[in-house]
């Protein structure tokens, strides 16, 4: 194992979430056991009081989980110095079999634990808390992952050696190499830019008529038309968007974005695109709510706030998109 | 805009409440100040050294090769230069002549390296370090003896004396022509102490590394960028270590702040008990207790950098050098370049906010449900 200051930092923060997350959970088996709003019993009582603890440890546990996505790239790109033939975090990632895993489990831990912390924000407005056995439900599902991905990047950390060789971006996403990031780069570039385009004009288009008129179809067609977005992006992203960043036809990196050379432009385009996914993915899932009557007042506007941001995110990333494209010499 | 005002007046209450429990909380505040300040003098040394050292081994040869003999350096045949000079991409193949002196008096070790005629000092003459110069307590002009491998004297006159913004690399530096260094080590014409030389292609590095091992199986190249890897291997090594030695020191600070939050005095269960009654919910005075949290984090955290890094910058890290910096009689004394970065601040942030946090958000909970009634009866 390396001792570097931010690789102990990462593994005290993944512990303590995933206590947290514990925590909150065996509280909510017993919430999901025994929650009878209409009884009056002390057990009842104490579940009620409960909640607000859940609350606030997730709150916090989510929050913290945000700030760990980040440090855990950064931290791969600052050892990539350490392993020969690492240009930054996507070569130190592949160091050893667990890297990307735990990588695409904080990812994935980022967007459920964002849109529990909705359902949770919207089922506190509510005086009859209608949505608090689906969201602990939700949470016991959660569980699991939050551990995994600390076992995973407790793997990846113990196992990094900094004997082996592995590859710079420039092999791992090309054409030439193998898997993912080889598949994406060999995409061309035509369609997937006509994709990404159109996909973010029909998820705005569905979001701007789900605002002015709130139907099942248009709520469930934009929620699934942000995940879909969400992946398509990526894809853009990889495939031709950061060409414009690199100024160079074969650099697809989605690493090196983030660093200072490229002025740290990778953070606002990955928040824009996590943030857009949680709230486009939390619309979908808060609607079969709307029967609900204590929420029936209460939903509407945080779905159409939630629809504003979603939209407006996406419209972010694709005005930096746009901007690196019309401002730079360099062309396709 | 009532949901900022409603936030802020919770802010406002949370501040009074933090004033007037002023004791309890000035003791939190100093013991987290010092965690923090700790941990950042930590990080931000490991972080300053490590520029140091990479910007110095810019000026460093690309490849280094020495001669290994029974696993020890040996000296490097002068015959070896032209079998590396005809590896293709190879130019400037140049012979070194350096090694250290033990001044028995002080107890420490200098580094003597020869220049290249016509570039180094005159014969009998030699450049000193600033850590030199003090230690043989000589000036410009001085002439100070150094004891021959044969035990006979030869004395030195001081040609000049290294600035001291230099120190980094310079402090225990001797600088002499390589006549005098041969004669001061007995040491045949035909031998360097090691040869260095430079790639045209700096991609081809490792291959010539490898040819030239090919060549002369006996010899062993050192690229500078595994120079540049180890020494931040070394200092993140050492960074860590400590962090984890203190990590103790975190667990123990965690648990402290749980105690205190966990102590509620009888007049804050009043004060809480007080609030509910008048209205306030156990949400609301959760987010008032996360206040307090956030209000005493922010002030130690920021104190607590600030002071970590004007201890690093300007005062010249003087808690930890000898386990940070390693131990010598002559080390060198020298500034580092201030430099802090998002990277640092956010993972101090982990090792010291993510813990206090937790270790409080329990007992706030605990506080924010006392029942209004069980408290008035009191």
């Amino acid at each position: 194992m390396i001792m570097h200051p931010g690789i102990i930092a990462l593994s005290l923060g993944s512990l303590v979430v995933a206590f947290l997350v514990l925590y909150g959970s065996a509280h909510g088996i017993r919430i999901v056991r025994h929650w009878d709003l209409r009884s009056g019993s002390e057990l009842q009582l104490g579940l009620e009081r409960q909640t607000y603890l859940i609350s606030t440890v997730m709150s916090y546990a989510f929050s913290f989980q945000l700030f760990s996505l980040f440090l855990f790239i950064f931290t791969a790109d600052k050892v990539s110095c350490l392993f020969v033939g690492a240009m930054c975090a996507a070569g130190t990632l592949h160091v050893n079999g667990y890297g990307y895993p735990a990588l695409s489990l904080k990812i994935i831990n980022f967007i459920f634990g964002g849109i529990w912390l909705i359902l949770n924000f919207t089922d506190n407005r509510a005086i009859d808390y209608p949505l608090i056995k689906k969201k602990y439900l939700f949470l016991l599902a959660l569980a699991p992952l939050i551990v995994a991905e600390t076992i995973f990047q407790g793997a990846y950390f113990l196992k990094l050696d900094a004997h082996v060789i592995t590859s710079c971006c420039g092999s791992l996403f090309s054409p030439e190499g193998k898997g993912v990031g080889a598949i994406l780069p060999a995409l061309p570039v035509a369609p997937v830019r006509a994709v990404f385009f159109a996909s973010i004009l029909c998820t705005s288009a569905s979001g701007i008529f789900f605002i002015r008129k709130q139907t099942a179809a248009t709520g469930y067609l934009f929620s699934f038309l942000s995940a879909v977005t969400f992946v398509v992006c990526i894809i853009a992203l990889i495939s031709f968007i950061s060409l414009y960043f690199y100024e160079l036809p074969t650099h697809h990196c989605p690493f090196c974005i983030l660093q200072g050379e490229y002025s740290y432009v990778g953070y606002p385009l990955y928040l824009s695109l996590l943030g857009a996914a949680v709230a486009g993915i939390s619309t979908g899932l808060l609607m079969p709510a709307r029967s609900t009557p204590s929420l029936k007042n209460i939903l509407p506007p945080i779905l159409r706030s939630l629809t504003l941001t979603a939209i407006s995110l996406y419209l972010i990333f694709t005005l930096i998109s746009l901007w690196a494209m019309t401002f730079t010499d360099f062309r396709l | 805009m009532a949901w900022i005002e409603k936030e802020r007046n919770i802010i406002d209450f949370a501040l009074s409440s933090l004033l007037r429990k002023r004791g309890k909380n000035l003791a939190l505040f100093l013991i987290y100040t010092i965690i923090v300040f700790i941990l950042s003098s930590i990080f931000f040394f490991t972080a300053s050294i490590k520029k140091e050292a990479s910007r110095v081994l810019a000026l460093s040869p690309e490849v280094t090769v020495q001669r290994i003999v029974a696993g020890r350096h040996d000296l490097m045949p002068a015959n070896y230069i032209p079998v590396i000079s005809g590896i293709p991409g190879v130019r400037e193949v140049r012979g070194r002549l350096w090694g250290y002196y033990f001044e028995p008096s002080t107890g420490a070790n200098y580094t003597v390296i020869a220049r290249e005629h016509g570039m180094g000092p005159r014969e009998g003459a030699m450049n000193v370090g600033w850590g030199v110069a003090r230690t043989l307590n000589v000036g410009k002009g001085d002439v100070a003896p150094l004891k021959a491998s044969d035990g006979s004297y030869m004395s030195f006159e001081v040609n000049r004396v290294f600035s001291s913004e230099s120190e980094i690399v310079s402090s225990d530096l001797i600088e002499i022509n390589q006549e005098d260094f041969r004669g001061l080590f007995s040491m045949n014409n035909g031998y360097w102490t090691d040869i260095t030389l430079v790639v045209r292609n700096k991609n081809e590095t490792v291959t010539v590394a490898n040819k030239i091992k090919r060549l002369l199986p006996d010899t062993r190249p050192i690229l500078r960028d595994e120079i540049l890897r180890t020494y931040d291997a070394i200092f993140d090594w050492r960074g860590g270590l400590l962090i984890f030695i203190l990590g103790g020191a975190v667990l123990a600070f965690a648990i402290l702040a749980w105690d205190k939050a966990t102590s509620l005095s009888f007049e804050e269960r009043r004060e809480i008990g007080i609030l509910k009654a008048v209205g306030w919910e156990t949400s609301e005075v959760i987010v008032m207790k996360s206040w307090e949290g956030i209000a005493v984090s922010l002030t130690s955290f920021l104190v607590g950098v600030i002071a970590g890094y004007c201890h690093v910058f300007f005062a010249s890290y003087i808690f930890f050098e000898p386990v940070l910096k390693g131990w010598s009689v002559l080390y060198p004394h020298f500034r580092l370049v201030p430099s802090i970065d998002a990277y640092q601040i956010a993972a101090l942030f982990f090792l010291t906010v993510v813990p206090y946090t937790t270790a409080t958000i329990i007992p706030s909970w605990k506080a924010a449900i006392i029942d209004p009634d069980e408290v008035m009866r009191l």
